[in-house]
Formats: structure tokens, sequence, C-alpha cells
């Protein structure tokens, strides 16, 4: 029963507005005709008894109250599924845009989802090895995780994120199957090629679903974008058995596409002008990363977004945070001294990570040298700013050896490059590092272990320290 | 027929329709959506609709229940998981697997089960109200008691004799004095949105013991009492809400997971049922009552599910025990709130939360208590509720009014939290009003010396806040030696006393003795230390002998059963101090 409706009577933005519509239901997707020959699509987003809202994903320019002729569908907006999305390369309405044709569906999917059951999920415990020490050491990847990483316009968020794509063993065991769903949101071309590129070096392309809604593309797009995405993830994950590692960028784009949807609704805004439920939208997508029981697969998300003004209380990070298991920050002033990741260590956070490190995970001493080295390097910025209004100079002998401590971790720890380290290399890194400080200084760990890692000598050496005071100055402690 | 006019998201509007009530449950549309009447005028009725109304359509039937929001009451709640409108999420799992389908039916607590009951009334007795007429062991743990349902009292008519009965069996009657027989089963239905009615309210004189150091000795919560833990992301309120939940002495647990992660409650459901209770060597989940609405589930549900964990609270408080509630968080409730007020239109008050916002928080703190029920035995209901301020600021709405009505404030800080200091109860920020109604059973039943320790603490916690304010800016070194050992014993203190590790074995609990002589054992390696100063030895000496490390270890070093341990430390500083030259 396809009903034909024509003409419209109010546009406004990305709305449209239409009267004496019957039969139509909530979220109902709609197709619109225009004269020319072109033809659109809508979602229905309220109706108020007979008079119906529309929102056109593809920007309502060229609508005329006379020139349209709309259709609904009858059912909420689906997108065909099945295996041979990898390797394609679609739109943010789910279309193939690679001129390879159509793809063969074994399923249509709502692309809204349903919330997952709490009782079906399967809490993460297995760690991914990204092969970057400040978050495999610090802010554990766990398979099954949502970490966004926290930049700023300017900071290599991409390359962090191609790094962890290309680096990832996402399969121990061999015959576990890995895929990647890529969505871009009102990112430049620039971008979209960059990651391509890297898909291609790392020879995974053919693993690689990407949804691409670029800078220049429709806005209200970049709202469904995510959600087909993810509908791909989860049926690859689900469906499939695949473990599925998704990169979104960039969440602030979504979501100011959201807050423009919002005001030409016409709905009160919350703080900064975005909609009240923008934590809930967001989360219903975030809260579909996870593992389930009834499948072998996972999909772990990690979604990018640049903060504002580099303000970590704007709405986007915040609400991100509150929703996200953690985040990994990137530090301006890491940045500028050249460091690589410029991993701001101590607002990063993993929040999955205590239960997927330790014996049988990764290594018994990994939770002790995590909090020692958050600790240690916490106590770095209380000398720093002391040496800022003080100097150097004047500092206190344990403040100047933490400034010391502070200098090595950033040069060694953080700044690793492009080059992967394995989780062995990571920890005992970390033990080299806390072993240049006083042995009392180090009250997070218990005994038994300091026994077993700390090591000044292997610590002098490995770091090529020639500086004589510095090093009586190491060794004086140990009487 | 009353049929759907409008929909707006979790909003339905009916179009002239006059026989709904406030607050009354409808079923909504052709798949049953629970919804719930919010406001009615004589064009339309605002009906909020509790699950996703995609794919709902103008013209389909809205039924009327005639019965507002309730819960279902009665053996099986516990160790359950339900979602905001008490559905259990095992049996919609094994019904429709891993995703919530909308309209989805099924009852509440299990119906095919048999319980063991053992009556407590016979033929004839008179029967009020609340009062108990029988008992099954709902666990291991709890036995469940049976109250008298709904205002009813009465003569005994029939009872059943003790043996097993499924919950919906008729198992008693009662005539009431006007001739009406009521049939009693072993569930009843309750509002949510109702307090259930007590006989008076109790002064609040016991602490509920967490285990957690930093709250029972410097902030501690009397049963029957509120808290607030602001803070902001990664701060650790949920962690915080996990340790409380596994480790006070509460003998009910209720959890509300309103508007978080999914994988969080998971992961609670895994530990509780893992877990042993050290007091009973049972598993923690037998005194536990999970409500997971997360972030993704309805909005409207989420508001709900609030009111249905404090009326399962409420219900087994009148059975005589002590509920802690967990509320985390109360923001996203709140934002619940706000979200329903936007698409109703409503004027907003600040941020665009509703004007009504201060008075919603109040009603659901007003409902925990220290109190004598209608069966004249004490129960309590504290509520410990999560706040998840906006980029962590203090200042916002929710926070604010929240503060005006809990007496408990553990604020959280980022700082702390940076430096991995958990719990990171930021001690200049937070209060607890509770210490002086507290204070008699501190003295009584941990001994004369707490309160006093405590003092000491607080003294030594604040100086060093003002000694920092110097070191700031001209650092350590130009301090005289006893400032010095002032910013010493303050890190013990920080460190070796408020931080607490809740993934080590001896740390993750610790009972009030322990807490007791630790606190004595810092404040006499104190006492020394200044002794020795005052000699005129170098503080740099003292810092040499270790032995403020030794005590920062303490926490792990004397297991909880072994506390003669503390007397070899009394030794080790006096020996330590002596051997200064």
């Amino acid at each position: 029963m396809d009903l034909q409706y024509i003409g419209l009577k109010e546009i406004n933005g990305p709305l449209i507005f239409l009267e004496n519509v019957k039969g139509i239901s909530f979220e109902e997707m709609v197709e619109i005709k225009l004269d020319n020959g072109q033809t659109r699509h809508g979602r229905v987003v309220e109706i108020n008894g007979d008079l119906v809202a529309i929102l056109v994903f593809e920007g309502t320019h060229n609508l005329s109250l006379r020139n349209t002729t709309i259709k609904f569908s009858g059912h909420a907006m689906k997108i065909g599924m099945s295996e041979n999305v990898l390797g394609r390369v679609f739109n943010g309405l789910g279309e193939p845009i690679d001129n390879l044709g159509h793809v063969f569906v074994s399923k249509y999917l709502d692309i809204n989802g349903s919330a997952l059951n709490p009782v079906a999920r399967v809490y993460p415990r297995n760690y991914i090895n990204t092969g970057v020490s400040s978050i495999d050491g610090l802010t554990t990847l766990i398979r099954g995780q949502k970490l966004p990483i926290f930049s700023g316009s300017g900071m290599p968020h991409n390359d962090l994120a191609v790094q962890i794509v290309q680096q990832a063993k996402l399969s121990d065991e061999k015959d576990e199957k890995f895929a990647i769903v890529f969505a871009a949101m009102g990112v430049t071309n620039d971008v979209a090629n960059y990651f391509k590129k890297s898909f291609e070096e790392a020879g995974v392309l053919d693993k690689v679903a990407m949804y691409l809604n670029l800078a220049d593309d429709p806005i209200i797009e970049r709202i469904l974008t995510p959600r087909c995405a993810l509908t791909a993830a989860e049926y690859l994950a689900y469906e499939k058995d695949i473990h599925v590692l998704v990169v979104m960028t960039d969440m602030t784009a979504y979501c100011e596409a959201l807050r423009e949807f919002s005001s030409s609704k016409g709905e009160i805004p919350g703080r900064k002008g975005y909609p009240g439920y923008l934590y809930s939208d967001l989360a219903s997508l975030f809260e579909r990363a996870g593992i389930i029981k009834d499948s072998d697969g996972s999909v772990t998300q990690i979604p990018i977004l640049s903060m504002p003004n580099d303000d970590i209380t704007h709405p986007i990070p915040d609400l991100t945070g509150y929703i996200t298991e953690g985040q990994i920050v990137l530090d301006r002033e890491l940045h500028q001294k050249g460091i690589y990741p410029p991993i701001g260590v101590l607002p990063s956070l993993s929040r999955l990570m205590k239960d997927g490190i330790g014996s049988g995970y990764t290594r018994d001493d990994h939770q002790s040298l995590m909090n020692q080295l958050f600790a240690s390097y916490a106590r770095v910025m209380d000398a720093r700013s002391l040496a800022s209004v003080i100097g150097e100079d004047e500092l206190s002998i344990v403040d100047k050896k933490y400034m010391n401590f502070g200098k090595y971790f950033e040069e060694y720890f953080i700044s690793q490059g492009h080059k992967s380290r394995t989780i062995t290399e990571t920890l005992d890194l970390g033990w080299k590092l806390l072993s240049i400080l006083p042995k009392q200084e180090l009250d997070r760990t218990d005994e038994m272990i300091l026994e077993r890692f700390y090591d000044k000598e292997e610590a002098i050496n490995y770091f090529n320290i020639k500086d004589k005071t510095i090093i009586k100055e190491l060794k004086k402690e140990d009487n | 027929m009353n049929k759907v006019y409008a929909i707006n998201g979790p909003v339905v509007k009916v179009k002239n329709a006059t026989e709904f009530t406030i607050m009354e449950m409808v079923y909504v549309g052709k798949d049953r959506l629970l919804g719930e009447v919010i406001s009615i005028s004589e064009d339309f009725t605002v009906i909020q609709v509790y699950e996703s109304t995609v794919g709902l359509k103008p013209g389909e039937e809205i039924i009327a229940t005639g019965e507002p929001i309730s819960v279902t009451l009665g053996p099986g709640i516990l160790t359950n998981i339900f979602d905001g409108i008490q559905r259990p999420l095992n049996k919609i799992y094994e019904k429709e697997g891993s995703f919530i389908k909308a309209g989805t039916t099924v009852p509440a607590l299990n119906q095919e089960k048999e319980w063991e009951v053992t009556f407590k009334v016979k033929k004839g007795d008179h029967v009020e109200f609340g009062q108990e007429f029988a008992y099954v062991e709902e666990t291991s743990l709890i036995k469940h008691k049976l109250l008298v349902p709904n205002n009813i009292s009465g003569e005994v008519k029939t009872v059943k004799s003790d043996g097993k009965y499924k919950i919906e069996d008729v198992i008693v009657k009662v005539e009431d004095k006007y001739g009406n027989l009521h049939e009693l089963t072993m569930v009843q239905r309750w509002p949510i949105k109702k307090p259930r009615p007590i006989k008076d309210r109790l002064p609040l004189s016991i602490p509920l013991v967490t285990g957690q150091r930093v709250i029972d000795t410097l902030f501690p919560i009397a049963k029957g009492g509120t808290a607030g833990v602001p803070g902001g992301f990664g701060t650790g309120k949920t962690m915080m809400q996990h340790q409380i939940a596994k480790w006070c002495d509460a003998d009910i647990i209720v959890y509300i997971g309103c508007g978080e992660r999914g994988n969080e409650m998971t992961q609670t459901l895994d530990e509780f049922s893992e877990l042993i209770d050290p007091k009973s060597n049972k598993p923690l989940i037998e005194r536990t009552v999970l409500i997971a609405n997360t972030s993704n589930m309805p909005v409207a549900a989420r508001e709900a599910s609030i009111y249905t964990g404090i009326t399962i609270a409420e219900y087994y408080r009148d059975m005589g025990y002590h509920v802690a509630v967990m509320a985390d968080s109360t923001s996203r409730w709140a934002e619940a709130l706000r979200e329903i007020s936007g698409r109703l239109e409503e004027m907003p008050a600040e941020e665009g939360f509703p004007a009504y916002l201060p008075s919603r928080i109040a009603q659901f703190y007003e409902r925990a208590g220290y109190t004598q029920t209608l069966n004249n035995n004490n129960g309590s209901v504290s509520i410990i509720g999560a706040i998840s301020p906006q980029g962590a600021d203090f200042s916002e709405p929710v926070t604010q009014n929240t503060k005006r009505f809990v007496r408990c404030f553990w604020a959280l800080d980022k700082e702390l939290a940076y430096a991995r200091h958990y719990a990171a109860i930021n001690w200049n920020l937070s209060y607890s009003e509770y210490i002086n109604d507290l204070s008699k059973w501190y003295n009584k039943q941990v001994g004369v010396e707490f309160l006093d320790a405590r003092q000491k603490f607080i003294k030594l916690l604040a100086e060093e806040n003002k000694l920092m304010e110097i070191v700031k800016l001209i650092g350590k070194d130009v301090l005289p030696d006893y400032q010095k050992l002032t910013l010493e014993i303050a890190r013990v203190i920080r460190v070796g006393y408020l931080q607490q590790n809740a993934f080590h074995k001896e740390d993750t609990f610790v009972p009030l003795d322990k807490q007791l002589k630790m606190m004595n054992l810092i404040l006499y390696l104190q006492k020394e230390a200044k002794r020795v100063l005052k000699e005129g030895k170098a503080f740099s000496l003292l810092l040499k002998t270790n032995i403020f490390d030794k005590v920062i270890k303490v926490k792990y070093d004397i297991p909880n059963d072994q506390l003669v341990l503390f007397d070899n430390y009394y030794k080790m500083i006096d020996e330590a101090l002596h051997a200064i030259k």
C-alpha cells in the first residue's frame, strides 16, 4: 500500500511538514521525489494528529511546496547487510559509492538497533595489544570496550588511530576473524583518504567497511552515518562471529549535526545549544560496543572527537566520558615538545583494564606498575609547577629526582614513534623508569614486586646516564 | 476507544479523553507499550511511554489499566536483575535473545517456582496491615517475611498448612470488619511513586559501616541516612558504589544502574555472584537486587528505575531489614526528567532542567530513614546517590539541589583520581552531618579514642592544606623541621590511611577496630617523632629511618584478622627512633 502525497505544507531548515497524512508510523522512512527526477530520503520525526514532520537527510534545497511527491515506506530505516560489505565504501545512508554496484543482501536490519540486554553481555576481559606503551601499559584497550580518543585540532589523533589499527594484534589465535568498520563524519576528503591509504598499506582493505559522510556531504546524513556503521559492526560481530574494531571520527561533527537538527525542530536547547538528549543519543551509539554470550565476535569502538578549544569540560567530551569506558586524551604540550604519540597519561583512563590485566592476561606486576607510574608522574607535575615558581635549582633533591624521572618517562615511555612494543617491553621499560626514583618513594607497590623489578644499575645502563652527579645521587640511597 | 493522536519520542498525546487519571499505567498501541499518564487537559491527555515508540502509528489504541505504575513485591526479587520497570532481564533474555524488543511482557517474578512457606498466623487470629503472616527462605541469607498488604486488616478465616506454594496461590483469607473477604497470596503490588507507610521515624544513631576508611572515619553515613557522591567521569563513583555495595553491613542491597553502562551492569552481576560475603560466607548476590536501566534503554524507564528501586528497598525495610540503596547515577535520572520535560514543552528553569527538579530530588531522598515499621520492627533505608556533574562542575543544578537534601557529601576529586588516589574523596570539600548523631555509637562500640583520633587527623590534614599553600610558593626545604614533620605525617595519613586499594585482599575492606589501631599507630609515630625533633635531631635523619614508609604499608602488611601484629610496629618505631644519633 504505497501511498503517495503531493505537495507540502511547510519547509523549515531540514524539516518538511505534511498535512492530512494517515496511517504512517513514528520514525518511518519516506522517499521524496522532486519534479526534476531527484530522489531524496527522509524520516518521520514527529506526528501531531494528521500533521507530520519529516527530516530530509540530503537537505531541503530546491524543494518547494508544490514540486514534491512523498512516498511512505511503511517501516523504520533499514539497511541491507551481508558479509560482502567488507571491502566496500558507502555513503552516510549506507548506499555504495564505490561504483562496484549493489551489495548482495542477506538480511535487512534496523539501523537504530535495539538495546542490548545486560544479561546477554559478556564482561570484556581480553586485552588488545595495540603496541603503544601508554595505551597497553596505562590505559589498556580491552576487546569489547569503547575507548575514545579525545583530541584537538592539529593533533595527530588520526595517526594514532591508524597506528592502533595497524599494530593491534586483534587475534591471538590465528583462526579468529577480524574486521574494521570505519565511519567518517564531517571529516575532510584528505582525512578519509589518509585512512583508506593506511588500511591499504596495512593490507587489510578487504576487511574494512567504510561509511563516509565527508565535510561537504549533507549534514543530516551525518546523524545516520554512525548508526549504519554500527549496524554493520553488530551484524558482523554477532551474526558472523568476527572481532570488529569500529573507528568513528569525528564525533564532534556528529554532535554539531545533531544540534542543527534539534534547533530546526524548535527543541529547547540544553548546554551550549546542544539538545537535552545528547547524552541518550550518544549512549545509543557507544553502548553498541560489547561482547554477547550468543556469539564469538565482539564490537570494540575507538571514537575520535576533537575537543573544541581543547576544553575537556565541553559538553561533547564531557558526556562522552560519562558513557565510554575511559578515554585516551592527547596533550597539546606533549605534542609541541615533539613527542609522539602525545598521550596525556594522567587524564587518560581505561575502566575495563583492571579485570583484563595481571597474571593470565598481561603480567602479574602490571597493576602495581601502572599505579606506581601514575602516582609518580602525578608527583612530577607537582614538582614542575613548583619549579615554575621557584626555579628548578631551588627544588629539593627528591623533587629534582622526580623532574628527572618525568623527563625520561616522556622521552622513553610516551614518545615511542611509530614502532610497536610488546607488552613485556612496555612493562620492563616502566620498571626501569621507576628505578630512577628512590625506592622508598615507590609507595604504591608492595615489597615483593619491588624486589623483583627494581634495578638501578640496569636503569643507569639502559638510559645511558653519564652524568656523574646523577649517578652518585641515584646510588646514594642504597644504604 | 482512545487513540494515539500525536507522537514525539517517548511522549504520546491522546485527544479528547477524559477517563484517564494522573499517573495511571496505560498500554499504548498494538505492541502494548507500557506508559504512564503525566498530564490531562480537556483537549489532550499526555502519556510518557517507557519503551521505544518507533513504528507507533496515530490511531492505535490506548488501554487504561486503572492502577498507577506499580511493582510486584514478593519472594524472588533478590538475586534478580530487573530493568527500570521491573521486567526480569534474565527471562527476557531467555525469551527474546540478546536484544530487548519493545512491548515485551514477562511477569516480574517467577510464577512457577514453589516456595516453602511457614505460617505465623492461625485461623481466628486478628491481623493488621503490615503484619507478618508467614515467611519463606528467599535466599540462604534472607528470610522473606510476607506482610499483610494494602490496608487489609481483620480476622483470619482460612490458612493453608506449611508447605510448598507458588507466589500466586491464595494461602490466607482474611475477613475485614465489613465482612469482605480478602485473599492473600505471596505477592502484592505497590505504586512506585508512593512511599510505603511506616509507624514512626526514629533518630539516626547507628553508622552504616562500609569498611572504607575515608568514609567510616572521616565522613560516616548513618543507617537510614543519605549521601551524595558527585564526581566527574573517571573519578571512581561507580567503583565506590560497588565497594560499598560489597562490604557495607546492610542486610539488603538495592543497586540501581540508572542510565549507566551495560558492561558495568554485567560486571556487577558477575562479580556479585562470585564474591563471598565475609560475614555470612554466602555469595553477595543473595542479599542483592539489581535494577539495570542502561543508557541506551528508553529514557522514560530510566526515570522510573529510581522509584522501582526505592520501593523494593522500602518493602524489605518493612520486614525489619537494613537496606542500602545505591543509585548510579541520579544525574541520568534528572536528565531523563529534563528530556521528558523538554518534549512536553514545559518552561525550563536552570540549564533546561524543569522547575520541579528540586522537589523530585527531595522526594527521593526523603524516602530514606530509620523507621519503626508497621509491625514494630526497626528497619532502615539508606540512600547513596552518585551524581555526574556536567564538566565536573559542582555548581550545576543536580549537585546543588542534592546537596540541600543529603547530609553526607563525598566530593570526588579529579586531581586525586589522576594520581590514582582512590577512594578519591576530597577531604577538604566533603562533609558528614551525622558525626554527632553517631558519636555515642562510636564511643561505645569502637572506643572513645576513635573520634578523638579522627579529630586529630582532620586537624593534621587541614594544617597540611595550609602548609601546602606555602610549599607551592617557596618549596618544602625552607620550612622548619616541625612543619616538615607535619607534612610527612599528613602524607602517611593520605597514602597510608585515606588511600585504599580496592583490589588488595586485605585492604578492600577494613573493620573499624583495625581503622582505630591504624590511626593510633600513626598518631604514636607523630608523637614520638615530635619528641625526637625536640631533642634537637634533624628531620632528615628521621626520614632516613624509613619508618614512615613502613607505617604507610601497615594497611597491606597487617591482615585484618591478626591485629596483634600492631604491637611489633610500636616496637619498630621505638627502635628506629632510638637508633638516631
